[in-house]
């Protein structure tokens, strides 16, 4: 077996291509394919080299090409075929295409520090859920059945029905709504990220999350301070999460 | 020629070695003190002054990490030293004394140039801010006053360990080990004062509204301050043995004799499983940070991990991907050289496979750059199938496995030569074959098991797996060390008969280790955007932007080639330097000896 280390190597890396570019969907960014591609190369590499009978079978068919031990089609060939795929790659990335430019999204935008709320400034390192905040259940259970209520009249023609990112208007927007049912939406964050995002909207957006121009409105407009501290209830106690918190008790240092 | 072990432990030579550097430090501080006074005195009185060319941000990044690279090196090379001093002791091995003493004797110089740039990096300081330090000074007055004593009292006892080496040998061993560890305490005790600054304007705590200090103690022991303590000083010792195994490599280059490619290529091995060893725990005391910032402030995490700066870990895993398969294909190839160990080499394969598919996995990055017909497909937001490896929960789960493939190559290149005998040799060896199982179930099931589950806990997950991790370790090594007591040797291990292209890892392993510093340290000053002390006391300077990534990695590359540079004059003099000992460093028996 050892002794076809170079073609295994190579079948390997044509597989590994081929599951990457063909098995999966919708497909792989190129950029998120290339990366791969590149660790992938690497580790083929350091697993024929970390071994001396490996890699001396590695290397052999390319020693046989070049010190011109195979026939001389075979060297001709190989001698043609290097030149043109670094000719052919080079051509992928240098051709013209009307594709949008590349462009770094952020899926999770930094929120500032503090932000303007009607006029006022909040301060996001402090801010808490006034609503939560040492409320009993009953107090609780009437502000998320408020929050429920603003919720359906409001954001479910995008966010969904049932939560899912997936309301009437979803598909003609993008990026797709927050689907709050997803572990990587709301229950990362805690709720006064979630209260900003709400208020300021797309337009509140840093610019380091462009090109995510979400049409989120700016709720404050709308929506008063409670009513998006009663939405903010409702879709983490509807979509079965729970907003991000610390155990003030393992840190050390309450803040 | 060692001295006899009568002779007295500190000898006029070794004092005047003390005295020598207790004059240097009081000259460059004095020249600083002039320096700044002089200065301050003729500029004009500003909050800010500004430097033309490099503009103060840079200027203080280039010599702030720089100091703190040479600071790592000469607190991780003591460390470093003494184990290795330890090990020789008990093994009696003279070859593991002279390591030792080997890279001590890079300390005096390392630490000069550690000082200079302290210095420098105190007078721009307080030159370019002078009422953000001023501020700083006011409030951490007593913790300056602690800093001056203790780089004098680590000067002389750093000296002393140094000059007293030759004198202190025999019976006197055990009070220079004493003054090693005593080194060590020195050097951490400095490493926590500075740390309390830096983590101040991070996490600060022990103020008022108005910013006036209500608690010094408070201030100090801050939100990152511990685990800023623990990660740099595990990083510490991970890069005091790169660089030493970075140092054997190039000599074992270079080397014209099989004796010196024998000595270098020990030299190597030490140094590197020195580095490995402290980098495994690493990741778990990053872990234990990145949750502190989180819990002290959200946005802070979020900017570090999912926005503008998560480019960055990108690179950041990408780099320590790399340098776990530098570590395994070190140790594979090393394997060539111990006679027995090729009947380990069928579970590379499976090997190699856990830590592509980890590397895969940690370098999948959670916002992809995609271009619009691409996230037209994607639907927008995210990939719904590579999202799920964009998580903490799939990274988690692929850096314990990483961790533990790693940590099983070293276990196999340990038993390479031998061959257990004990009559429970079947059981034990079962055993920990089960508890590598053991470990690696969990590690998978609390991975698969955190998509379902808020991320509260998860985060708890996290400490479940690491936990496994850590503890099957330390049972297959509890197992191990009894079940190999009188093993049969194969063979002896051929030092220097490793392929030199093994080398190369060794270098690679520490320049991605200076690297990940630059990088980690650029995120860890950066995340602060634009305040000096975060919420707190703003950066009103024009250099209180976040950079472009381009720009910032440029800058953090052209350091690490600067201290390279610098490390390698280091080494570079160091070996010209007369050998007080007065003759050549004892060449080292190496046949048949075993270094592990």
């Amino acid at each position: 077996m050892v002794k076809w280390t170079f073609g295994l190597a190579l079948a390997v890396w044509l597989a590994v291509l081929a599951t990457l570019k063909l098995g999966i969907q919708p497909p792989i960014p190129a950029s998120v394919l290339m990366l791969y591609m590149v660790l992938v190369t690497i580790a083929i590499l350091v697993f024929v080299a970390a071994d001396e009978t490996r890699f001396g079978h590695f290397v052999a068919p390319l020693r046989a090409v070049y010190e011109g031990r195979v026939p001389r089609p075979v060297q001709v060939a190989v001698l043609v075929a290097l030149p043109a795929l670094a000719g052919w790659g080079t051509w992928l990335r240098v051709a013209p295409n009307f594709d949008a430019p590349f462009e770094p999204r952020v899926v999770h935008p930094e929120p500032p520090s503090t932000f303007t709320f009607n006029g006022r400034t909040v301060d996001q390192l402090t801010l808490k859920n006034p609503l939560r905040e040492g409320a009993d259940a009953e107090s609780l259970a009437r502000h998320t059945a408020a929050g429920k209520t603003t919720y359906y009249r409001n954001c479910f023609f995008c966010h969904g029905d049932a939560l899912g990112g997936d309301g009437h208007f979803a598909l003609a927007l993008r990026p797709i709504p927050a689907n709050f049912r997803d572990v990587g939406t709301i229950s990362m964050l805690q709720e006064s990220y979630v209260f900003w995002r709400i208020s300021t909207g797309g337009p509140g957006l840093p610019n380091g999350a462009t090109p995510w121009h979400s049409a989120m409105p700016v709720w404050q407009n709308y929506l008063t301070e409670e009513e998006i501290w009663q939405v903010i209830l409702y879709i983490y106690e509807g979509s079965g999460s729970t907003p991000r918190t610390w155990d003030e008790g393992t840190g050390g240092h309450d803040h | 020629m060692i001295h006899p072990s009568s002779s007295p432990p500190v000898t006029p030579y070794a004092l005047k070695g003390v005295y020598k550097g207790i004059l240097k430090v009081s000259v460059m501080l004095a020249l600083t003190y002039a320096l700044i006074s002089g200065l301050a005195s003729i500029l004009p009185a500003a909050d800010y002054r500004e430097l033309p060319l490099l503009g103060n941000r840079v200027a203080v990044w280039i010599p702030a990490q720089l100091h703190l690279m040479f600071a790592a090196f000469v607190l991780g090379v003591p460390i470093f030293a003494v184990i290795t001093e330890i090990i020789g002791a008990v093994t009696k091995e003279r070859r593991y004394d002279e390591l030792a003493r080997e890279f001590t004797k890079l300390l005096a110089m390392a630490y000069t140039v550690t000082a200079v740039l302290g210095c420098m990096l105190l007078a721009l300081l307080v030159l370019l801010y002078p009422k953000f330090v001023g501020y700083m000074s006011e409030l951490f007055k007593p913790t300056w006053l602690l800093y001056i004593v203790l780089i004098f009292g680590e000067v002389i006892v750093a000296y002393l360990y140094w000059y007293g080496w030759d004198t202190m040998q025999g019976r006197y061993k055990k009070w220079h080990i004493a003054l090693g560890v005593l080194v060590n305490l020195w050097g951490t005790a400095l490493l926590f004062v500075a740390d309390a600054w830096v983590t101040f304007m991070m996490s600060p705590s022990g103020i008022d509204e108005a910013n006036h200090l209500v608690s010094l103690w408070d201030a100090v022991a801050n939100h990152t301050w511990m685990p800023i303590n623990i990660h740099r000083l595990l990083a510490n010792v991970a890069f005091g043995g790169a660089i030493a195994a970075a140092y054997a490599a190039v000599r074992f280059l270079n080397a014209s004799t099989d004796e010196e490619r024998a000595r270098f290529d020990w030299m190597g091995y030490v140094g590197s499983f020195i580095a490995i060893g402290a980098f495994i725990p690493l990741p778990f005391a990053g872990y234990w940070l990145g949750r502190e910032i989180y819990q002290f402030s959200e946005q802070m995490g979020v900017s570090m991990m999912g926005g503008s700066f998560a480019w960055l870990w990108i690179l950041q895993a990408s780099l320590i991907g790399s340098l776990f398969f530098a570590a395994n294909f070190y140790l594979w190839l090393g394997m060539g050289r111990i006679p027995g160990a090729n009947r380990y080499t069928k579970f590379q394969v499976l090997m190699i496979l856990v830590l592509a598919l980890g590397f895969l996995t940690w370098a999948t990055p959670r916002s992809i750059i995609a271009t619009g017909g691409e996230m037209a497909a994607m639907g927008g937001s995210h990939h719904p199938f590579l999202g799920l490896f964009g998580v903490m929960a799939a990274k988690n789960t692929a850096v314990n496995l990483m961790i533990l493939t790693t940590f099983m190559s070293f276990m196999m290149y340990r038993r390479g030569n031998r061959i257990p005998v004990v009559p429970w040799a079947t059981v034990g060896k079962a055993l920990q074959a089960l508890v590598v199982a053991v470990a690696v179930g969990i590690v998978l099931f609390y991975g698969v098991y955190s998509y379902f589950v808020p991320s509260l806990v998860r985060i708890g997950f996290s400490v479940y797996q690491v936990s496994a991790v850590l503890g099957a370790m330390a049972v297959f090594v509890a197992i191990d060390i009894p079940l190999l007591k009188g093993a049969r040797e194969i063979g002896a291990i051929q030092w220097g008969k490793i392929a030199p292209r093994a080398q190369y890892a060794l270098f690679f392993m520490a320049i991605v280790f200076t690297l990940l510093m630059g990088l980690m340290g650029y995120i860890r000053s950066g995340i602060r955007q634009y305040w000096h002390v975060y919420g707190r006391v703003a950066d009103e300077s024009a250099h209180a932007y976040t950079m472009s990534h381009g720009s910032a990695t440029l800058i953090v590359s052209g350091i690490v080639l600067v201290f390279l540079l610098l490390i390698a004059g280091v080494f570079a003099l160091t070996a010209r330097q007369k050998d007080k000992r007065g003759d050549a460093p004892a060449q080292v028996a190496l046949a048949g000896e075993d270094a592990r």
